[in-house]
């Protein structure tokens, strides 16, 4: 038994079939990848991992919680944190704030009325906060509006924001996206480590060079449907998944 | 100092110094000379400087930091004024006991409010905030009117319990409101040459006060409590997604903006003990939004700059009519004085709300920071470094905007 369960998930809008009988079953320390062409359904199943979106039928179970009637933010607090595929950020705070804000969260729960403490004076978040930016070399622009970075780096500002809370799962929807390469490799060593703790990490990336010095096990998903659920080695053979891509160049 | 920063903390002295001085300050022209209309250091329009001060800071912390435009927020003001006089009229004349009430009062109905009109954002929810203050001002005026004193207002009378006070004083009028004893209107004068400089005791209730509620106000901005103010203003998904639950925050700045609008009634009554509905109507409601905007929203000095300017506005440059005007420009040409005055009249008088509009909109079109951001940008033009020029660019907004 996994720490994410994912069963008989389905998901329409209107007429279109986003998720169909979708199952997934992540094991517990392990990184899980899904992949797919544009418009497969990957983001709208993790949406319906965060309360995002509320699956029409199916459930989701995580750590033996059932998440559907769950808030998004209660599901945070339970220890799910999420990148975006366009990065949610807080474009007009500094990087820092944008840091110490889920750190707060973190140590004060959903809601803290703690109006007459000075922001100055939280030594110990503040420090943790500029270590994640150190540790994605952005430290340099603490202090600058999260708004007036590059695509690349709101990617990995919100990395920052999600690893200060230390989840339990991590869902990344194509994080390196934007990236240049040696970005990309950056990010590929930084969430290497990130396993090594072992928080869960469910991945969806286009990247097969990512997809494939990370992933422990890959979910194939088409046309809101799984076609394959293998081993990193299985699926580059198979041949419904190479019919999926139907010639895409990246396998 | 106080646990503030360097920079918070010169500019709380500074405001510290004004507002002791105050008396000094408005008042830079000799009794009886010509410009001596333009002086406003007279207790009464002082005072209102500091009570709008008061419901500008804290709606600048609903409006400021949230982003969330009420345009109701006179009725708690209202509230407030008459939870003042209820006191005044069943307790005592002390005006403590006033205050209090006024703010707890006032709490307490924001919460409500609040509860309600939160349950939606953006347009909606400045629409239900104002459908909630026209209703508390209609039913002020009308089935309220034990509670309320209807058209003619809540007054005091001889008749008033008052148990810990009297009802009458010995002389058979209705006694004045007091700090312990000490009479809110009550004044010191000090004759220096050809000025006159007045201090009331009132006044500098109302100073303590504002400077009370101007610390509180900054640390609530540097609190961790201020940034997740501003996360819900900049985005509230990625705030419940991170785990935080925008709602109580939201409702949470709502009722301490109350509570100051509160505050602000309960002072108002206590300088002058007396409270009606039209203290409720939208146009109030929508003059303190002039006051956080033309000032500076979001900024810590700004509310209060945009309080003075239109209260002085209001008392003193409606107060200039045709033949003020006549003396000024009496010097020129009698054709070119009629013309000269034809020009100008429109602007003052009764037409100072047109100079209010176009000042309002030149504000909002150019200098969408308000008043504090045109100070900064003179500031910047007098210490201008080439290097640093760019760096200010990228970082200055949100830095500055908190400022
Ligand atoms: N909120 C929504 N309302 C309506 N349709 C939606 C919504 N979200 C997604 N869809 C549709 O569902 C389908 C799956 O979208 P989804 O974003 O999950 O794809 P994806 O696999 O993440 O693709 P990509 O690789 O381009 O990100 C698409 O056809 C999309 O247009
Ligand atoms: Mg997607």
């Amino acid at each position: 038994m996994g720490i994410l369960e994912v069963k008989n998930v389905n998901k329409s809008f209107g007429g279109l079939k986003a998720l169909r009988e979708v199952n997934l079953d992540v094991a517990e320390g392990s990184v899980h990848a899904i992949i797919g062409p544009n418009g497969a359904g990957k983001s709208t199943l993790l949406n319906t991992l965060i309360a995002k979106l509320t699956p029409d039928t199916g459930s989701v179970t995580f750590d033996g919680r059932p998440l559907i009637g769950m808030t998004p933010h209660q599901i945070n607090q339970i220890g799910v944190a999420r990148v975006f595929q366009t990065p949610e950020i807080f474009g007009e705070l500094s990087l820092l704030e944008n840091v110490m804000i889920p750190a707060f969260a973190r140590r004060d729960g959903a809601f803290g009325l703690h109006a007459w403490n000075q922001v100055v004076a939280e030594r110990d978040i503040r420090d943790r906060a500029m270590s994640l930016l150190a540790d994605l070399k952005l430290d340099g622009k603490a202090h600058v509006e999260a708004q007036h970075l590059s695509r690349g780096d709101k990617r990995r500002l919100e990395l920052a924001m999600c690893l200060v809370q230390e989840p339990k799962l991590l869902l990344l929807d194509e994080p390196t996206a934007g990236m240049s390469r040696a970005d990309t490799n950056r990010t590929i060593e930084l969430l290497k480590e990130i396993a090594k703790r072992g928080i869960t990490m469910v991945v969806i990336e286009h990247d097969m060079h990512v997809v494939f010095s990370l992933a422990q096990k890959i979910s194939v998903l088409a046309q809101g449907a799984i076609i394959a659920e293998d081993l990193p080695e299985n699926i580059k053979g198979n041949p419904k998944v190479q019919e999926a891509y139907l010639g895409g160049a990246h396998l | 100092m106080l646990g503030l920063n360097k920079k918070d903390t010169s500019l709380f002295l500074i405001v510290v110094a004004l507002t002791v001085f105050a008396p000094f300050i408005l008042n830079p022209f000799p009794v009886g000379s010509d410009l001596a209309q333009f002086n406003a250091g007279y207790p009464d329009l002082m005072q209102r400087f500091l009570i709008f001060g008061i419901f500008a800071i804290g709606f600048n912390i609903l409006f400021g930091l949230t982003g969330y435009l009420s345009f109701g927020h006179a009725a708690f003001l209202g509230v407030g004024s008459y939870a003042g006089v209820w006191m005044m009229k069943l307790l005592t004349m002390n005006v403590v006991p006033a205050i209090l009430v006024s703010v707890v009062v006032a709490g307490l109905f924001s919460l409500l409010v609040g509860w309600i009109s939160l349950r939606r954002s953006g347009i909606y929810f400045s629409i239900l905030t104002l459908a909630f203050a026209q209703m508390s001002f209609a039913l002020a005026y009308s089935v309220l009117t034990p509670i309320t004193g209807g058209e003619t207002g809540l007054q005091l009378s001889l008749s008033d319990p008052r148990v810990f006070g009297v009802s009458a004083t010995p002389q058979g009028s209705i006694p004045l409101t007091n700090f312990f004893g000490l009479e809110m209107r009550d004044s010191a004068e000090l004759a220096l040459g050809g000025w006159l400089f007045t201090f009331n005791a009132g006044y500098y209730l109302c100073a303590v006060l504002m400077l009370a509620a101007f610390y509180v106000a900054i640390r609530i901005f540097r609190s961790p409590f201020g940034m997740m103010l501003k996360a819900v203003k900049s985005n509230q998904q990625r705030m419940q997604y991170t785990g935080l639950n925008p709602k109580p925050y939201t409702l949470a700045a709502f009722v301490i903006s109350g509570m100051y609008a509160g505050l602000a009634g309960g002072l108002m009554v206590s300088m002058d003990p007396l409270a009606g509905a039209e203290r409720m109507f939208w146009t109030a409601s929508g003059e303190v939004v002039l006051m956080t905007i033309l000032g500076g929203a979001g900024t810590l000095i700004g509310p209060v700059l945009g309080a003075g300017f239109i209260k002085y506005m209001e008392n003193i440059v409606s107060k200039i009519n045709e033949g003020i005007l006549h003396t000024w420009f009496g010097f020129l040409p009698d054709g070119l004085e009629d013309f000269v005055v034809a020009v100008f009249y429109p602007f003052v008088g009764k037409g100072w709300h047109l100079t209010l509009g176009i000042m309002f909109m030149l504000v909002v079109i150019f200098l969408p920071g308000g008043i504090v951001e045109g100070g900064q940008r003179i500031a910047r033009l007098f210490r201008r470094r080439p290097a640093r020029a760019h760096e200010r660019s990228v970082g200055a907004p949100s830095s500055s905007a908190a400022e």
